[in-house]
């Protein structure tokens, strides 16, 4: 074996061993959350932490429902104000808009993702909460603040993989539907979207990964009352804002059932990771 | 109810046009009231003087500083990692089970919400590793959080990189590694940076990850070891506390300017040298 050849299988080990960097980021993140959060879990057990409804860390007492519910609750809202939102958008940029109009239109919604989330706060906090308590009563730190500002945050999300979905529908799909006669928008609506369905369906998973991972701006505009609310207009408190809310000055059991609610989080995210994952795997094939 | 397929065609066109308005408004109304109550705050003693009581008063400029260092790490180790992989991915095996893995594995990292890359540094790098709130172990959680889109961006690039290339190259008897880093990653190059501009912009912007893992200490970094506060963490104390809505808002502007920047530039160089969407 040459001294290049050589070279050449050490250098062949060294990327296989950086390769691996992504698994064993994700492997190590996964080890170090469960291995501080799951241990309260059990001494308390399962049930008290998913189930109960009262949470006061200095009590002992650790029920997370409420913000179960919260987290739950703002990302549906989410979905609501997002979704439509983000698909007219994707259908318009990919069959309607002209292609000029298009490549202005996509990057400046683009941008949308790229704004951090304490701005998103920060706007929500200082235009839609007080917007929210003079129309429709209430403190105005709400979930339905709370589910607008994630609705536009997982615009960009929503709309760029429905974009990607809907170009990957052969262009032949569409003639076909138009010399049958249809129209444009009969075409997208028999055609188009039922063949993109799975693509689109895995951009609503990932924004929805997005709302319920987010935290900076929720904290700002969601109120953070620990319990679960009685209407769209009242406070609320996610899973995300709870730990860093609390995290700065939590110590012992109550750092523990933070990392707990770290646990819950990375369940659901996981969850919808992998749905996501399969569902686009599925277009592709 | 049915409707006539040109009403219909009519109705959804319109729906399509008013939502689609809607969501660019939304966007030039961020702009707009950010630049427009921040653009006036800044000024060169603004970036230039240093935060004074509690930031009420003075400038951003150790906050700029810790900005600057901790994305500046965090890119010193997501780099090569993410490069590494792309040319492993791309140059070095066929698609298999491992390359699924691994895919998976970055899939997985790249969803993962910032809170609990903010949680894993905390026990980590803060914890475990004796690093303490700072620059270092901030930077080390950026690291792995814009590992993935270093990795996505990465194989895209490489893989655009004609295969031609890399048959002439091999025709001239180089070694694989010689052909990657004297063919390939040099044309790939553009879409690389492509993607650690990208990934400066997050970092720059990320606020939960950082804020349990460099501290909010309002002070300028003196060595790795010291806690400080980033531009989006000082934004972030300022607007929740109240503390000052005129240096909230000239924070907030440095903030979307330097976004604003980054983006238009990443998108200036993927229309140049990739044209495929990632």
């Amino acid at each position: 074996m040459t001294k290049l050849e050589r070279n050449d299988r050490l250098i062949r080990i060294s990327l296989l061993m950086v390769a691996f960097s992504a698994v064993s980021v994700l492997a190590i993140i996964t080890i170090f959350i469960f291995e501080q959060g799951t241990p309260i879990m059990f001494k308390y057990g399962v049930r008290s932490f998913l189930l109960g409804g009262d949470w006061y860390p200095s009590e002992k007492s650790f029920g997370l429902l409420p913000m179960i519910a919260g987290s739950l609750m703002v990302t549906f809202g989410a979905l609501i104000a997002g979704v439509p939102l983000g698909l007219a958008s994707a259908i318009f940029l990919t069959e309607f808009s002209h292609r000029r109009l298009t490549r202005i239109l996509k990057p400046v919604i683009e941008l949308l993702a790229g704004i951090p989330s304490v701005v998103y706060g920060f706007l929500g906090l200082m235009f839609l909460v007080p917007f929210i308590r003079e129309n429709f009563g209430g403190p105005g730190l709400s979930v339905l603040a709370a589910s607008i500002i994630l609705g536009i945050m997982i615009l960009p999300t929503v709309i760029s993989i429905a974009i990607d979905s809907i170009r990957a529908v052969p262009d032949s799909y569409r003639e076909g539907s138009i010399a049958l006669g249809a129209t444009k928008w009969q075409t997208v609506r028999m055609v188009v979207l039922p063949a993109a369905r799975s693509g689109i369906i895995a951009g609503i998973i990932l924004g929805m990964g997005r709302a319920i991972g987010e935290t900076m701006a929720v904290i700002m505009i969601a109120g953070n009352a620990a319990d679960i609310p009685g209407s769209i207009l009242q406070p609320v408190r996610t899973l995300t804002s709870n730990i860093a809310l609390e995290m700065a000055y939590a110590s012992g059991e109550h750092r523990e059932a933070l990392f707990a609610t770290g646990v819950i989080l990375f369940i659901i995210i996981m969850i919808l990771n992998t749905i996501a994952n399969l569902t686009s795997a599925r277009q592709k094939r | 109810m049915l409707l006539r397929p040109k009403t219909e065609e009519k109705i959804a066109q319109a729906f399509m046009y008013f939502f689609t308005s809607v969501a660019v408004l939304v966007l030039l109304f961020i702009l707009a009231v950010i630049l427009k109550n921040g653009v006036p705050q800044l000024s060169l003693e603004f970036l230039t003087r240093n935060p004074a009581d509690m930031g009420r008063e003075g400038g951003i400029f150790s906050t700029v500083v810790a900005t600057i260092f901790l994305t500046f790490i965090a890119l010193l180790v997501a780099t090569p990692l993410g490069v590494g992989t792309a040319i492993y991915l791309t140059e070095y095996t066929i698609e298999g089970r491992l390359t699924r893995i691994i895919r998976f594995g970055a899939d997985c990292l790249a969803g993962i919400p910032s809170i609990i890359f903010g949680l894993f540094g905390f026990i980590l790098f803060v914890n475990k590793l004796k690093f303490g709130w700072s620059i270092l172990s901030g930077g080390l959680t950026l690291a792995f959080m814009v590992l993935p889109t270093i990795i996505r961006t990465s194989e895209e690039a490489i893989k655009s990189v004609p295969p031609a290339y890399r048959l002439v190259s091999f025709s001239l008897g180089s070694t694989r590694w010689q052909t990657i880093t004297r063919v390939v990653l040099p044309s790939a190059l553009p879409g690389i940076v492509t993607g650690i501009i990208l990934s400066i912009g997050r970092s720059i912007g990320e606020t939960a990850a950082v804020i349990f893992t460099a501290g909010s200490a309002l002070r300028m970094p003196s060595s790795l070891f010291s806690s400080s506060r980033t531009m989006s963490v000082h934004f972030y104390i300022l607007a929740k506390e109240g503390v000052s809505m005129p240096k909230a808002y000239g924070t907030a502007a440095v903030l979307v300017i330097a976004i604003l920047i980054i983006n238009i530039l990443t998108y200036y160089l993927m229309e140049k040298y990739i044209r495929r969407k990632l």
